[in-house]
């Protein structure tokens, strides 16, 4: 009886193992399909399957990695943020409703340096644009709910900046480490949120 | 003429609703609306135009070898094109892998009509006035599985693993964005700006509806697409770089798409916004 226990146990380590084993195959089969069957378009190289050791991560873990590996990761995305040289964390609200409208960029369609924050895509901002995405929370009177302080605008920074640095595999691209949003955008999208005169504020 | 008349009403009404403001809370409204603009179009759904030009370039002989389509085995045996499109992607022997309907269609038109890949290649997507072939075809092929069963085979070793390879492709991160399929495709409920996005990682009738609804005639510019453009656009959006067309990779990911949406009744080509 026992030994029928410990060897039904040991069937199941064994198949376990075996499942593992898999799907590792099976994602190295995946990726080898990939590599071979993409190819660059227009601003969309190649080179874009390649994985960084975050993307690696969030892949291997399903978005829910150890959280010894999460910790270290997001230190890591922490201090990659460049912060504003000037210390100024608030550019023109309206320009940042513009940003947070513009759905382009990084497409193979896209031309390069052409990009807004696709904000709406995926989050709720102004009570005034009905259009908008739930992937995201909704970010509705965001300053006024938290404060107008300039922590709260440095915070926005870091995390329009980089959300993996606050949640390793956030769905939310890293607009200031992919480049898709300059210094001065990422500044402006600030505003819309913490200005008390944007329209998300009212 | 009914037929016309009616297509004309109906696109009437969807102009009339292109132009209303959508918000998210009046989604469902929309959505409704988008129903009842369906149900009109039953009668004289756009799709069918290109069953028929699909039908025919089926049977014509055509290509540098002058043979039809009539001896293309999409799986059912040389010819069988009823029931076939629900029972894709599957594991062909004659070229030891998994193929989705559009390639195996191409692998049709190249080995028995003579056609290059690479011809066939070159522009794959409708625009405007134009159609590619495999395009019509596929619409062709899809309508003779009209209320059918979705029932993706997983009998054979390969078809299994071209699932799970599928399943790790949907699961990929990458790129300046860091997204995978399954960042947008993995939850219920969730939408990009006013658009629903199918939860393709719930088997039934979650994965389903972002299956079914292939070909579909495409409002946003009055074209017909196929799965293989939704792909392709997909990612796009996704900021990956192009998959190729007709490629290994689309068939292994439409491979869990279709299996996640078995037991679901396929309606035929469709209309989508």
């Amino acid at each position: 009886m026992n030994r029928a226990i410990v060897f039904a146990g040991l069937a199941a380590v064994v198949a376990g193992c075996a499942g593992m084993q898999g799907e590792t195959a099976y994602h190295e089969q995946a990726v080898a399909m990939m590599k071979r069957d993409f190819h660059t378009r227009g601003i969309a190289q190649v080179d874009r399957l390649n994985q960084d050791e975050l993307q690696r991560v969030c892949t291997q873990y399903g978005d829910h990695p150890p959280a010894d590996v999460e910790k270290r990761l997001e230190a890591v995305e922490m201090a990659s943020i460049k912060l504003p040289a000037d210390g100024k964390y608030m550019g023109d609200w309206k320009r940042g409703q513009r940003i947070a409208a513009d759905g382009r960029g990084m497409t193979w369609s896209d031309k390069p340096g052409v990009s807004g924050g696709s904000c709406y895509n995926c989050h709720q901002l102004s009570p005034r644009e009905t259009s908008f995405g739930n992937v995201g929370p909704s970010l509705r009177a965001f300053g006024k709910t938290r404060g107008f302080t300039v922590e709260n605008q440095k915070y926005v920074y870091q995390r329009v900046s980089n959300s993996k640095a606050f949640v390793l595999c956030s769905a939310m691209p890293r607009f200031g480490h992919s480049s898709t949003l300059t210094e001065e955008q990422i500044k402006d999208v600030v505003a819309y949120l913490m200005d008390p005169n944007s329209p998300v504020n009212q | 003429m009914k037929h016309a008349l009616v297509l004309c009403a109906a696109l009437g009404l969807a102009a009339g609703l292109a132009g209303q403001p959508v918000s998210a809370q009046s989604e469902d409204r929309t959505a409704a609306e988008f129903d009842k603009f369906r149900e009109v179009l039953e009668e004289a759904n756009p799709a069918e135009l290109w069953e028929v030009k699909g039908e025919a370039l089926w049977k014509t002989k055509r290509g540098p070898k002058n043979a039809s389509l009539e001896q293309c085995d999409l799986g059912l045996g040389p010819g069988v094109v009823k029931g076939a499109y629900v029972q894709l992607p599957r594991y062909f022997e004659d070229t030891g892998k998994v193929m989705d309907v559009e390639q195996r269609i191409v692998h049709c038109m190249v080995t028995l009509q003579g056609f290059k890949f690479e011809d066939l290649a070159k522009a794959p997507f409708s625009r405007g006035d134009y159609t590619p072939d495999p395009v019509s075809l596929v619409t062709y092929v899809a309508g003779q599985s009209r209320e059918m069963k979705i029932a993706a085979p997983q009998s054979h070793p390969q078809e299994r693993a071209t699932y799970e390879i599928g399943k790790q492709i949907f699961f990929y991160r990458a790129g300046p964005w860091d997204f995978a399929c399954a960042t947008c495709h993995s939850e219920d409920g969730k939408r990009i700006r006013t658009q629903n996005l199918p939860n393709f990682t719930k088997p039934g009738e979650s994965a389903a509806r972002g299956y079914i609804g292939w070909p579909g005639y495409r409002m946003t510019g009055g074209v017909m697409h196929t799965l293989q453009w939704r792909m392709n656009d997909c990612f796009r959006q996704q900021r990956f770089p192009e998959p190729g067309y007709a490629s290994d990779t689309i068939a292994a990911l439409l491979t869990y798409m279709a299996v996640n949406a078995n037991g679901q009744t396929y309606r035929g080509p469709g209309i989508k916004r």
